[in-house]
């Protein structure tokens, strides 16, 4: 009898992944999971899926579960955290549903410093419709619909959700984390821990941004598309915290 | 039973809250601003929540939210800010979640007018929203039918599970009358929430609330079960009042405010010795094509009105299917008849036929 040194959170169903291969949702799936059952809530969680890859995540997450519209995620979240304050509410959303269709839900959420967790991951593309260009889009990154490269003359500078959600008095803890080797996995999942405490401490509004890859639509094997998230996004969207519980303490 | 006066708007909350909701969600818009502002001032009262929701389109989705955790909800609009919620009741139809809306019409197209109008007929009973799916609807005349009528339809919503519309004009929403809020209103026999997110708690499997059904075969099996509720509704949940039916050579068919302006002409006909009936659609989704049986063989002729150019009236020729002369009447943009108008309308039709 060998010791056991890696199983499936309890927090993850037996379903298999739908995700393709070296797509980092399945990470940062994992990290969630671990969370809130180490966190001892799993049976009190509900969670809400979004419109894009992980859609229906509802079947991976071992808990209860509502399938959002796109980008409406945080609204959803906020009906039931409302009518059910006990539970613990968190919402898991692609930086096409939170960054573009759904920035007013997810600003007032902030602004209402409503009691719930966001995981936002942020990939630089909108993947389930096959790569067409999301405000995250870097600069010169060819999508469908940027075949030439994004030009910020035409379609602007990429949105920094996470440093512009910082600046709404409503929000409480924003980190942007990632996930592309073992040392960031770790401070990721510090991260999401915090931001679920946050929650659990009725503290207020926690979100999460992690910087995944879509190997996929990027056109790059999985490993270029790690190393590609470390030369490019990294050093467009820096990773670090934005905002925290305890400089809120102090500022009060 | 105690009547107190009350302002359309305000009596249709406090109903809301005699009916059991537990929740609201929704965004300011005239001519129902006072019904969010009084569910605000007493609605921690009675242990429920209100939140003023950034848009229409984020209200609807809270009350996605909440009602999938099991709630009573309401929201409230009026005619554009229904417009932007029929993407969330589309969902909430599709994840069978139940709901109360309150529409109080205004007119459009656009941003319209703020005065009563019926030109939301199409929007209330077509949905607006995509696919294959219908909402409960009832158009009530007064305010003693409309509170009456709100506080049934959240045991309508949860038998259902489905979205239940309430639609007025804004002269319902508006006007103050005598109404009993305590009036008894039929109970239903409901099932137990079972599908509800409220967390696992260590007691059962996981659940989930979801419209999505990505295998064809899985969709159109949940869209034929929808059919099959959707049949029962029509079966069920037909309303209808018929007034001064007998001998009638003429049937008016008008529903809301209308349907008193012409009650008011019905009266001045009668004591001119021409006699002219009255169906009067409650539900007008299902719409009460029960009704259109029931004619007396007297009537030779059918006369629709209604405060818009003429939306109800595609409903009213398919229940006639043919069978009788049809003529429309009606005021839109807020103006608002006076019975002779009607009675001028009658006349005219009746003229025509001889
Ligand atoms: C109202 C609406 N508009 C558009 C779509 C189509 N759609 C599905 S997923 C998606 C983008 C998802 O991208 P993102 O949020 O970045 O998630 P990812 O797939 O990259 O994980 C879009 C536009 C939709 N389902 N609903
Ligand atoms: S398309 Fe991209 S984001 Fe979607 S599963 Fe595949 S790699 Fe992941």
């Amino acid at each position: 009898m060998g010791n056991v040194v890696f199983k499936r959170s309890n927090g993850l169903s037996k379903k298999e992944f739908s995700y393709c291969p070296g797509c980092t949702h399945g990470i940062i799936h994992r990290l969630v999971a671990e969370v809130i059952e180490e966190l001892g809530v799993l049976d009190k969680t509900i969670g809400i899926s979004p419109v894009g890859c992980s859609v229906m995540n509802y079947e991976f997450f071992n808990c209860d579960m509502q399938q959002a519209a796109h980008g409406r995620a945080p609204a959803v979240a906020t009906g039931i955290k409302r009518v059910r304050p006990d539970n613990i509410v968190f919402s898991y959303q692609g930086d096409g549903d939170l960054a573009s269709i759904g920035t007013a839900e997810i600003v007032h959420a902030a602004h209402r410093s409503e009691n719930i967790t966001v995981i936002f991951v942020n990939n630089a593309i909108y993947g389930m419709t096959g790569g067409q260009m999301a405000p995250t889009t870097l600069i010169g990154q060819k999508t469908t619909t940027s075949p030439y490269g994004r030009d910020e003359k035409h379609a602007g500078k990429p949105i920094k959700m996470s440093e512009m959600l910082a600046t709404i008095p409503g929000a409480t803890y924003i980190e942007r984390v990632s996930v592309h080797d073992p040392l960031h996995v770790r401070k990721a999942k510090k991260a999401v821990k915090k931001a679920f405490q946050t929650q659990i401490e009725g503290k207020g509004f926690s979100l999460v941004e992690f910087i995944s890859s879509c190997p996929v639509n990027w056109g790059k094997t999985p490993q270029d598309a790690l190393n590609w998230v470390k030369d490019n996004m990294i050093p467009y969207y820096p990773l670090g915290n934005f905002r925290s519980p305890e400089e809120d303490d102090k500022n009060d | 039973m105690a009547k107190v006066m009350m302002k359309g708007n305000e009596a249709m909350a406090l109903a809301a809250i005699k009916g059991g909701c537990k929740a609201f969600f929704g965004y300011p818009i005239t001519p129902q601003s006072e019904l969010p502002e009084y569910l605000a001032r007493h609605m921690h009262k009675h242990g429920g929540v209100f939140l003023q929701a950034e848009s229409e389109v984020a209200a609807i989705n809270m009350v996605y939210g909440a009602s999938g955790a099991g709630a009573r909800v309401l929201t409230s609009s009026s005619s554009p800010g229904i417009a932007l919620k029929q993407e969330g009741i589309s969902y909430i139809a599709g994840a069978e979640l139940p709901a109360v809306i309150i529409n109080v019409m205004r007119g459009g197209p656009g941003l319209g007018g703020i005065q009563p109008s019926q030109a939301d007929y199409k929007q209330v009973t077509r949905g607006g929203g995509n696919g294959d799916y219908y909402v409960l609807a009832y158009a009530p005349e007064n305010l003693q039918e409309t509170v009456n009528v709100i506080k049934e339809a959240f045991d309508l919503a949860d038998l259902y599970r489905n979205p239940v519309m309430i639609a007025v004009d804004g002269l319902i929403g508006q006007m103050m009358e005598p109404v009993d809020l305590d009036v008894e209103v039929p109970k239903r026999d409901l099932p137990e929430k079972d599908w509800a997110t409220i967390g696992t708690y260590g007691k059962r499997e996981p659940v989930n609330v979801n419209s999505l059904f990505l295998d064809p075969q899985d969709l159109e099996n949940h869209s034929f079960k929808l059919a099959e509720k959707y049949k029962l509704m029509k079966k069920n949940e037909q309303r209808y009042e018929f007034v001064n039916m007998e001998n009638a050579e003429l049937v008016i068919v008008a529903y809301g405010t209308m349907a008193r302006i012409v009650r008011s002409a019905l009266e001045i006909l009668k004591n001119e010795g021409i006699n002219v009936g009255l169906l009067r659609p409650i539900s007008i989704w299902p719409f009460p094509e029960k009704a259109f049986k029931e004619f007396p063989d007297t009537v030779k002729g059918i006369l629709t009105c209604e405060l818009s150019t003429g939306q109800m009236l595609d409903d009213v020729k398919i229940c006639n299917n043919g069978k009788l002369p049809i003529n429309f009447f009606g005021r839109t943009g807020g103006m608002v008849p006076e019975p002779e108008e009607i009675v001028k309308a009658v006349k005219d039709m009746i003229g025509g036929l001889k």
